[in-house]
């Protein structure tokens, strides 16, 4: 059975192909799968015959108890069939429906072999949540079945419609699911069966699972989307809206039936809105004009009264459900089919437009007859044989059975009626309606629906067969009484009796609803689609709401909200609980407090400045004010680090800011600016109240005190800072440099751009570039413009700086320096170049892809870590080597060394990348502008 | 170990400056604004490890140095805020070169829906069956675009 299911998702897969190559032909040979599954069901017929179910476990999430349990009983094997067996027809049957120029025809191949397989594998679940995502799968399905056409409205509205109603029910029944699976302790539903819970635990759980159950097989109140998904092709409606889908409500009623039958409220629901649907599903089928509508709300009305004779839950209903449930999908299918051949021969499904079909389509009347006498219930059909069984068995039942049969003869009298107005009204020739033209209509277009119907006349022919086939699912009820055997003729019967009086009735309402008098409206007592609709409304109206309340769409609100919770909560828990320090000193040295005061007025006054350069020269210095507290600090490479990275934060601004306008746009208006500076001002009084207490609330010692010897023990280094960057902590540093490469990516992607359309658009109003303004720092592609004596002294001096950056690299380990200072000071020497001379002297002293230095630095990197590895140490750990060079003597070697030339390389790349992109590319696109301009300044004067 | 004022006082500020540019619609303010949060956040961290002699090993007894920990942790710190600087500017330099500005401009499909909540209207989705808006969007992007668009510098 697994193997089987796999086959239909690979042939779901290769379908879209298959049709590419052979058009609609392809459907053929996709129908061959649904037709396996037949074939591989007709083989078992005798162990199902004998009540052997066939068993198939495979472990699937052992953690969550999850298996894909799979088990075909007798129920199980006629759903396989009917699943097989009219999947494969309809397939054939749609061979001939679409056209092979239709866009959709792939995945429609595709979707519905897909739909074939999820069915199968439901009907096949043992295990409840297996069955649950085979449930939902379908629903995803039809989801796309139905809405075949995107681009119709009306199809998409219907999907969304079925998608919504059958999967709020679908989670409904998961819930019920896990009530009764928790409690069992298992979720097979042959052992869950055997420990059921009880009271009102095991009530809601019951209604949780019809929930999906009804809203599957579109029972009252969830009626209304299933005449809404006949915007669906032919094809679709007559297998998953007759044939398989809303059966999975049908058959998981069937399935929990022996068990649960007569526990409290799962009988009275389901006779009640089985009732309702089928009366009113009939009703309405009654005064339809579309032929296909008609036949949903006959769907509608069929699928109540299997609820019914299923909910009433005796041995013989059962027999008589079953056999109810086969007949349906053989006639109802058949009659969608027909349908389909009619609309395609005639090009209308509207009742009032046909006329005479039937003289000039014989075989077609022929074939949907026969499937209209098994739905009315004529004999030989199988739809008779299943009715007498019902009616027989609810004769000898209670008074609620009486009442109930009651409801089923007059339900009985409707599908009469309706059968009838749908045979008069495809076929019949009608005196004040012009003939209709009809097409020919190409055998093997109606060969699946007259197997179909043979098929029905077969069962009701051979009922004694089907019989023995069926009879072991009935006899899961227990029941004392010897059971009813389905026959076509029992005698004269009571049932008898009763059934031909629903015929002659039916006769009767369809003859007097053809004089349109008797058109009296029935409105159902509460409208399933109106409440969709409104509850649909009330959801999108929320949503609206509430979106446009939260997400404003302004990254200062957003930001504004992240941080006035921080001044709220973690400010509030700040002065609620903790113990603030009593003792405090003002500064270790005086000359900290001289820093700190460059640092403050800096900052105050960059975020006070309107010039972008003003602005960035108070940033700088503020930087350069925290470097020197770190010196103060006795953080050495902090404070190098920081010089280097000021500088080269420095040389970037400068070169897009040569760019950007001198000031500021307008500053905002007053009272936000206000906001801004007071939500600054009450995070910052936070944040320092923050370092007041975290600075006084050590208690433990610090992990780092063990830093040093381990240093020196195991990194083979002194300076405690290198080592943690390269060893202790090399993992962080690995993420780190890792950040870095995608940040040079992201610059370098954002300036070098080809994209025409994402080209400037100097010509939109406000916008464009700063034409008026003086340019400065422009540094040209050649010397022409640039300091020849400043070029020279940077020659000269570049290689300098280069191999003192490598000395800072090596000696890094034992005093201050390390990759990261020694790559910016290589990157500064790069900038100097650059602006010495331009992009054609940065491309003389590196003459190399950014791009190759970063890949080169991650690969050494992460090389050096996978090498430790290798050599059975961990990922980066460091080896001491010490050994003996003949000229230099003893050479003492550790091999972190390399991770930091992988982290020297990735920061020189970083700074190349920038100067390439913000430097280089930004010049080039600068001169092609010029020239552009010069261009159209010269046209203006031609 | 006692709080150290001056890094609590030139912590508070530097925050305080850095949050009232992050705040600011200006890209290249705002990247200033990171740039100085980075500074006050980086001696914050700082603050957590006590002062002392470089924490070379051979210069100083171990007991004077300071604590190597939060210097590591910081000079990561420093670094990444040299790319992620690098990056904003490009990304400044971006908005500047296709809208003439480097302003952060407000997302143009929430203020539709802030429009729609002012007007008591659902999304007018063609599946929730309720208009036919979306049609009209489609017939006119440009035009529902660059109105909204304009709402969003105003506001």
């Amino acid at each position: 059975m697994l193997v089987l299911v796999a086959v239909h998702a690979l042939t779901a897969l290769i379908a879209p192909a298959l049709v590419r190559l052979w058009g609609r032909h392809a459907l053929y040979l996709v129908a061959l799968v649904p037709g396996a599954t037949l074939a591989w069901a007709l083989t078992q017929t005798s162990g199902v015959r004998s009540g052997e179910p066939v068993v198939e476990t495979l472990s699937w999430v052992p953690q969550l108890g999850l298996e894909l349990a799979l088990r075909m009983g007798t129920l199980s094997w006629l759903m396989v069939v009917l699943v097989g067996g009219v999947g494969a027809l309809v397939l054939a049957y749609s061979a001939r429906y679409f056209r092979s120029d239709d866009p959709g025809l792939g995945r429609f191949a595709a979707v519905f072999v897909a739909f074939a397989g999820a069915m199968l594998g439901l009907v096949v679940s043992d295990d409840l949540l297996l069955l649950y995502v085979f449930w939902e799968l379908t629903t995803v399905f039809s989801y796309l079945l139905i809405g075949y056409d995107p681009a119709k409205r009306a199809s998409r509205r219907a999907a969304m419609q079925a998608l919504l109603v059958t999967t709020l029910g679908g989670l409904a029944m998961l819930a019920g699911f896990v009530m009764l699976g928790q409690h069992a302790g298992t979720y097979r539903w042959s052992e869950v069966a055997e420990n059921l819970p009880g009271g009102g635990y095991l009530a809601v759980a019951l209604v949780l699972v019809l929930l999906g159950a009804l809203s599957k097989s579109a029972i009252f109140p969830f009626s209304f989307w299933l005449p809404g998904a006949m915007a669906a092709p032919t094809p679709v409606s007559a297998y998953l809206h007759a044939a398989a889908m809303v059966k999975a409500g049908v058959f998981l009623v069937a399935m929990l039936g022996p068990a649960v039958a007569d526990l409290s409220p799962w009988r009275p629901i389901l006779l009640v809105t089985g009732l309702i649907t089928m009366f009113f599903g009939g009703w309405s089928a009654l005064r339809q004009v579309d032929l296909k509508l008609l036949l949903a709300y006959g769907t509608v009305s069929q699928l109540g009264l299997l609820m019914v004779v299923l909910g009433a839950g005796t041995r013989d209903t059962a027999l008589a459900g079953v056999a109810m449930v086969l007949a349906h999908a053989l006639f109802k299918a058949t009659l969608f089919l027909t349908v389909g051949v009619v609309d395609h021969a005639t090009g209308t499904r509207d009742l009032r437009e046909l006329s005479g079909v039937g003289r000039r389509a014989p075989a077609l009347a022929v074939v949907a007859g026969l499937a209209a006498a098994s739905m009315a219930g004529l004999p030989p059909m199988a739809g008779f044989v299943a009715k007498e069984a019902a009616v027989e068995a609810l004769l000898h039942g209670g008074t609620a059975d009486l009442v109930v049969l009651a409801g089923v003869l007059a339900g009985s009298v409707l599908t009469v009626a309706y059968t009838l107005r749908y045979l008069w009204g495809a076929f019949a020739d009608k005196p004040d309606v012009p003939a209709t033209s009809v097409r020919k209509i190409s055998w093997p277009f109606l060969a699946p629906a007259a197997v179909l119907a043979l098929a029905g006349a077969a069962t009701g022919l051979l009922a004694p067969a089907v019989d023995r086939l069926l009879a072991p699912y009935a006899d899961l009820y227990r029941s004392a009484e010897p059971g009813y055997h389905l026959a076509l003729w029992h005698g004269l019967t009571p049932a008898l009796g009763l059934s031909a009086l629903a015929v002659a009735g039916g006769a009767g309402l369809f003859h007097l609803m053809r004089r349109e008098r008797v058109r009296a409206t029935l409105r159902l007592p509460f409208d399933g689609a109106a409440a969709y609709k409104k509850s649909m409304s009330l959801i999108d109206r929320l949503a609206v709401e509430l979106t446009g309340k939260t997400q404003r769409g302004s990254l200062p609100f957003y930001l504004g909200v992240i941080l006035v919770v921080l001044v709220v909560l973690p400010g509030g828990a700040l002065l609620a609980g903790s113990p603030w320090p009593q003792r405090f000193h003002l500064w270790d040295t005086p000359l900290q407090g001289l820093a700190a005061a460059v640092v403050v007025i800096a900052a105050i006054m960059a975020a006070r400045a309107l010039r972008r350069l003003t602005a960035m020269i108070l940033v700088g210095v503020a930087g350069y004010g925290i470097a020197l507290m770190f010196i103060l600090h006795g953080a050495p490479d902090l404070a190098l680090t920081q010089f280097l990275v000021e500088t080269v934060t420095i040389v970037m601004f400068v070169l897009v800011l040569r760019r950007l306008p001198v000031k500021f746009s307008e500053r905002p208006i007053r009272s936000s600016r206000r906001g801004r500076v007071a939500i600054g001002v009450a995070v910052g009084v936070v944040t320092a109240g923050m370092a007041y207490v975290a600075a006084g609330a050590r208690q433990a010692i610090p992990i780092s005190v063990d830093f040093p010897d381990q240093a020196v023990s195991y990194g083979g280094g002194k300076n405690v800072v290198n080592v943690t960057l390269v060893d202790i902590r090399a993992w962080d540093t690995m993420g780190e440099i890792a950040v870095l490469v995608v940040a040079a990516t992201g610059v370098a992607s954002l300036i070098f751009r080809h994209a025409r359309d994402l080209d400037r658009r100097g010509d939109i109003p406000g916008g464009g570039r700063a034409e008026s303004r003086p340019r400065w720092l422009t540094t040209g592609a050649t010397a022409r413009a640039q300091s020849v004596i400043l070029q020279v002294v940077t020659r000269l001096l570049f290689h300098a700086i280069v191999l003192f950056s490598i000395y800072l690299l090596f000696s890094g380990h034992n005093a201050p320096g390390g990759g990261f200072a020694a790559g910016l000071v290589a990157g500064l020497a790069l900038a100097v170049r650059y602006l010495a001379g331009g992009r054609t002297e940065l491309n003389g002293a590196a003459p190399v892809d950014a791009g190759a230095v970063l890949g080169a630095g991650l690969f050494v990197a992460v090389g050096t870590g996978l090498a430790a590895m290798l050599l059975g140490g961990e990922f980066l750990q460091t080896a001491l080597l010490d050994f003996y060079v003949p000229v230099l003597g003893k050479v003492h070697f550790v091999t972190s060394a390399f991770f930091d030339v992988g982290v020297y390389l990735i920061v020189v790349g970083l700074v190349l990348d920038i100067l390439r992109s913000l430097g280089a590319e930004m010049d080039r696109q600068q001169e092609t502008e010029d020239a552009e301009d010069a261009e159209a300044r010269e046209k203006e004067l031609v | 170990m006692t709080p150290n004022l001056t890094y609590v006082i030139v912590v508070g500020v530097l925050v305080a400056a850095g949050v009232t540019l992050l705040l600011e619609r200006s890209l290249t303010r705002v990247l200033m604004g990171v740039i100085l949060l980075g500074n006050g956040a980086n001696l914050l961290l700082l603050t957590g490890g006590r002062a002392g002699a470089p924490p070379i090993v051979g210069g100083a007894p171990q007991e004077e140095m300071s604590d190597p920990l939060p210097q590591a942790m910081i000079l990561t710190a420093i670094v990444i805020t040299l790319g992620m600087t690098a990056f904003l500017l490009a990304l400044a330099y971006r908005s500047w070169h296709l809208n003439g500005h480097d302003e952060v401009q407000d997302d143009v499909e929430d203020r539709r829906i802030m429009d729609l909540a002012e007007r008591d209207e659902g999304p007018g989705d063609a599946d929730a069956g309720t208009g036919d808006d979306d049609d009209d969007a489609e017939a006119d992007p440009e035009r529902s675009l660059t109105a909204s668009a304009d709402a969003g510098r105003a506001g």
